[in-house]
């Protein structure tokens, strides 16, 4: 086991570009390869990814291990998966960390099963222990319970993380980093699966996760119809609008808007919780938020303990009052 | 040709009634309902579907305690064909890798074209099982699957992804993963329910019907182990805000001005 040392970071890349998460989890590899004293090592799979290689490197990577190939631009299970498995068979990474993304959560489960190492999914903390040993905690039984998980046999230990949670480093274009290309034989019968066309739908504009401002709303609505109260705030704020996920599940608003465990964690300036109660699985995506309101008119509600400022009342007499008052002052 | 589909189904706690125990910190089972797995139940609809459209049979199966069976009985009287409960405290304890080995054991024991699971249980949330099986089988997955097309041995499908989703074309044996965008699943009806209890086709299936070493199973065969468990904390000073809507109005807009998100 002493052999396997470095922890990786699968860089995920969709049309070239790498994903956030990806980049917050090269800041959050940087702190544990450094507490142990190893290297960071980004893994980058696609085609004419030279240029973004580099960013890698300004966002935390000492080494960039590059792959390209025709058949590698876009993600499938099977050419990524054969890339990452003969990279790992060559080099012995100690820890690889990926995005908990739809893409990872695919493809990090096929290569632990290939592998026969662990696996700990949609971590929101990493550690490393006394021994060395990576510290996974995830949130488990719709986000009631915190796990701490550890793999202490199998190597490489890996594992998920959830978007939004790890913190980016700050880009720095003067660090220095090696970025070394790597031949590995693909061919189209590797791959089982043929990708015919990749759709970008419009609603995927709403990205809830980068809003500087969220507007909340939960059961205490009463009705779909109440979101258009909850938009109108969103609205006069510049922000976007969030949503629980007993009010997703009705049907009442789409799951994009979703904030919670099984939904998306955020961390915006200002959260306004209107009519949310503040079940632990809401909690979980959105208690990092920088200034929490919270709107309910039962004053138990548990989305109180969390909030910065609480307010008990009826939502829909005080927020057409908190409309009003913004309109005045701005 | 006559599809044979198998479907990998869970029963889980429905975690939107769990609660934790504030001195203990464990769950509190008692009273909760027990379902079946929200995801799983849309990759059991498809198999129906498919089922009705071309004529298949479908065979779930599912691992847990004795109680299991409820979720089977279930599926049954949804409309699948023949089910089997792998039982045994052999399999208890164990993590998603030593979860997807013993079921693809038992998936290898039938004959298949194409074998349905959710994308994951509300209980893990972890989506790892799916491919895990695949992986074991040596058959090609996809997962987030939203649409499905099945033409003989060639079955197109639609991928989610977070913007959008792709259209992929794959030929069975395949694994695939269902989302609830897949499909509306159905409520059995009582008379599917009465056959279901009738005929009663439920298997039992233990650990040395698999004919593994049982070091691969359980907690022993599991390579991650949960060192701790806590409630998360989540505690802020807060101030709460009196007077009418307008007063409210004021001193909130205020404050959010003083802290500058405004």
């Amino acid at each position: 086991m002493e052999e396997y040392k470095n922890i990786w970071v699968f860089a995920e890349q969709r049309h070239g570009k790498i994903m956030g998460v990806s980049l917050e989890i090269l800041g959050e590899a940087r702190k544990l390869a450094d507490k142990k004293g190893v290297k960071v090592i980004a893994v980058l799979i696609g085609n004419n990814m030279k240029e973004t290689a580099k960013d890698l490197i300004y966002y935390g990577a000492d080494i960039v291990y590059l792959v390209e190939s025709e058949l590698l631009a876009n993600y499938t299970t099977d050419g990524y998966a054969k890339v990452i498995v003969e990279l790992v068979q060559k080099y012995k990474p100690e820890i690889i960390l990926y995005g908990a993304t739809y893409i990872g959560r695919d493809l990090a489960p096929r290569i632990a099963s290939r592998l026969h190492t662990g696996l700990t999914a949609d971590c929101t903390g990493l550690d490393i222990d006394e021994n060395g040993l990576l510290l996974q905690t995830r949130p488990a039984f719709g986000g009631n319970l915190m796990a701490t998980i550890i793999c202490p046999e199998k190597r490489p230990q890996m594992a998920t993380v959830r978007p939004g949670v790890m913190k980016k480093l700050q880009k720095n274009e003067e660090r220095k980093g090696e970025i070394i290309d790597i031949k590995i034989n693909i061919s189209e019968n590797d791959i089982r699966t043929k990708i015919f066309d990749i759709i970008k739908e419009a609603k995927g504009k709403l990205n809830i996760e980068e809003a500087k401002i969220i507007v909340s709303g939960g059961r205490g609505l009463g009705g779909p119809a109440g979101f258009k109260l909850i938009q109108e705030l969103a609205e006069v704020l510049g922000g976007v609008v969030g949503a629980s996920r007993a009010t997703v599940d009705a049907g009442w608003i789409s799951s994009d808007h979703q904030v919670g465990q099984t939904g998306k964690t955020v961390r915006p300036e200002l959260y306004i919780a209107c009519g949310i109660s503040g079940a632990i699985q809401h909690l979980a995506g959105m208690e990092h938020s920088k200034i929490i309101v919270a709107i309910n008119k039962n004053p138990d509600a548990p989305i109180f303990k969390v909030a910065d400022y609480g307010i008990v009342g009826d939502l829909y007499k005080v927020i057409p009052a908190i409309i009003e008052e913004i309109k005045r002052v701005s | 040709m006559r599809l044979n589909i198998l479907v990998f189904i869970k029963q889980v706690p429905d975690t939107n009634e769990v609660k934790i125990d504030p001195v203990t910190k464990t769950l509190i089972r008692e009273g909760v309902p027990s379902i079946i797995n929200p995801d799983d139940k849309n990759a059991l609809e498809e198999a129906i579907k498919i089922k009705e459209k071309f004529g298949a049979k479908v065979t779930v199966i599912t691992m847990g305690p004795p109680q299991a069976e409820t979720a089977l009985m279930e599926a049954l009287a949804m409309g699948a064909d023949d089910a089997y409960l792998l039982t045994d405290r052999a399999f208890a304890g164990a993590d998603t890798y030593a979860t997807a080995k013993a079921l693809s054991k038992v998936a290898e024991k039938f004959q298949y074209d194409i074998i349905f699971c959710g994308r994951q249980a509300i209980d893990g949330d972890t989506a790892q099982v799916g491919p895990q099986m695949a992986e074991q089988l040596g058959i090609p997955q996809v997962t987030y699957v939203k649409e499905v097309v099945v033409d003989k041995d060639l079955i197109t499908v639609k991928r989610a992804l977070e913007d959008g989703y792709e259209i992929i074309k794959v030929k069975t044996p395949v694994l695939l993963t269902a989302i609830k965008e897949l499909n509306n699943p159905r409520y059995p009806s009582i008379k599917g329910v009465f056959r279901a209890y009738k005929e009663n086709k439920i298997n039992i299936v233990t650990a040395d019907d698999l004919g593994i070493d049982k070091s691969y199973l359980g907690l022993k065969g599991s390579p991650t182990k949960v060192i701790a468990t806590s409630t998360p904390e989540t505690e802020r000073a807060g101030e709460m805000i009196q007077g009418n809507p307008k007063e409210i109005a004021v001193k909130l807009v205020e404050k959010l001005k003083e802290k500058h998100v405004l």
